[in-house]
């Protein structure tokens, strides 16, 4: 819980702070996502601590604790002032961001032009660095196969306390959630959002969804070997924007090659692009969430 | 006044060290990796403490706006933060499996059955 209100106040500060798209990727993430990992992980492991395996030296780290904290406090001093203009980081590759960006791409937006155009390798880096850890918790925690009608632990206990409103409530909600996704999705362009924020949350909407109907009706609604397909595809379609510019003469992820009017290219490409990390991200994420949750129950808790 | 202008970076250093001090000091692999969580937030505050330019609006094209914040730490936190919940995710799930193949999640008894 307390995790969960972390997440959230971080998120208000990055808004206060003009970091529209990174406040609405911390609020899905930080607030929503996170914290249930933690606590299905809590449920699996058991949520008490032995005591008596309580390291003895908790003096030693706060003496090394206080000493690094001190050492980069000193560091601080010669930082320019918060939210200095002059600042030498506003001062490398920021303005040609701002000022050229508009016209280059062609999207008000910047953050995504930077995202999806000047920096789509790195981009392509993460999403693959996504798809990666997702394929590290279904191994890690591999689901079986055999039975499709497993009962979960879980789903006891969802139909054990039937929170009537909460799931009219839901049934309302998760609607409009989806089509808030799809519209940050392919809005990304001129407002905040993109594909990072729309994936979390169509994902989140779905992971909703599930609990408060078990992960058996859950189940139903998001075929999981159609999910997992489309994790890879989404990753796959990035890459295969550059390999159509790689194929056309030019350099890998230049989106000339897509159109005559360079401001056109550019517009497709980051379309495809963003969309490419939009499913990657919703199927990863449902993955991970199925995977942590059909996990309750299964491990002996003592 | 100079504590005003490095308030937010001395703010990061504090929960940076809070972060820290979990993750050495606690030997319950649950708590160490909500200590790296909150150590990797206090990189995101950092981050973008820096790309703020005071009374600049946020990237995003406006007519008649001249400041606007540096959109680069916002590509790089943006995709940092999905990128850590996925590695989070990780994390856990590895958790699960060192408590379903030892028994347990605090570290000092793990060493003990490793001695063994």
């Amino acid at each position: 819980m307390l995790f969960s209100i972390f997440g959230l106040v971080s998120a208000s500060f990055f808004m206060n702070k003009d970091a529209v798209d990174v406040a609405f990727t911390e609020a899905a993430v930080g607030a929503g996502i996170s914290p249930l990992l933690m606590l299905a992980t809590l449920a699996i492991v058991g949520r008490y601590q032995n005591t008596k395996a309580l390291p003895t030296r908790p003096l030693i780290s706060l003496t090394i604790v206080t000493i690094t904290g001190a050492l980069l406090i000193i560091g601080t001093l010669d930082m320019p002032a918060f939210g200095a203009a002059d600042a030498p980081s506003q001062l490398h590759v920021a303005p040609r961001y701002i000022q050229d960006s508009v016209e280059e791409i062609g999207i008000p937006n910047m953050v995504t032009s930077v995202l999806a155009s000047y920096r789509a390798y790195d981009t392509l880096g993460e999403v693959a660095v996504i798809f990666t850890a997702g394929i590290g918790v279904l191994s890690l925690l591999a689901f079986s196969h055999a039975n499709r009608k497993e009962k979960h632990l879980i789903d006891d206990i969802i139909e054990l306390d039937e929170h009537k409103i909460l799931r009219i409530v839901i049934k309302i909600l998760v609607a409009p959630i989806l089509i808030f996704a799809l519209y940050v999705q392919f809005h990304g362009d001129f407002g905040p959002g993109g594909g990072f924020q729309a994936g979390v949350i169509f994902a989140a909407a779905i992971i909703l969804y599930t609990l408060f109907f078990g992960i058996n009706v859950g189940k139903k609604v998001v075929n999981l070997s159609i999910v997992r397909v489309f994790s890879a595809i989404g990753l796959l379609l990035y890459g295969s924007v550059g390999v159509v510019s790689f194929v056309s003469g030019k350099n890998y992820l230049d989106y000339h090659v897509l159109a005559e009017n360079p401001q056109t290219a550019q517009h497709i490409g980051i379309v495809v692009i963003e969309l490419g990390v939009g499913i990657t991200v919703a199927c990863v994420m449902m993955l991970i969430f199925f995977a942590f949750f059909e996990r309750i129950g299964k491990d002996k808790v003592e | 006044m100079i504590i005003f202008d490095l308030l937010n970076y001395w703010v990061v250093i504090i929960l940076m060290m809070i972060g820290f001090f979990i993750v050495i000091s606690r030997g319950n692999l649950v708590k160490k990796i909500i200590g790296l969580n909150i150590f990797q937030v206090s990189v995101f505050i950092f981050y973008i403490s820096v790309g703020n330019v005071r009374g600049g609006t946020a990237p995003i094209f406006l007519e008649g706006a001249t400041l606007y914040s540096n959109p680069l730490p916002h590509v790089l936190i943006l995709t940092a933060i999905v990128v850590g919940i996925a590695t989070t995710a990780l994390a856990l799930s590895l958790v699960i499996r060192i408590k379903a193949s030892y028994g347990t999640i605090e570290e000092t008894e793990i060493l003990e059955q490793d001695k063994q």
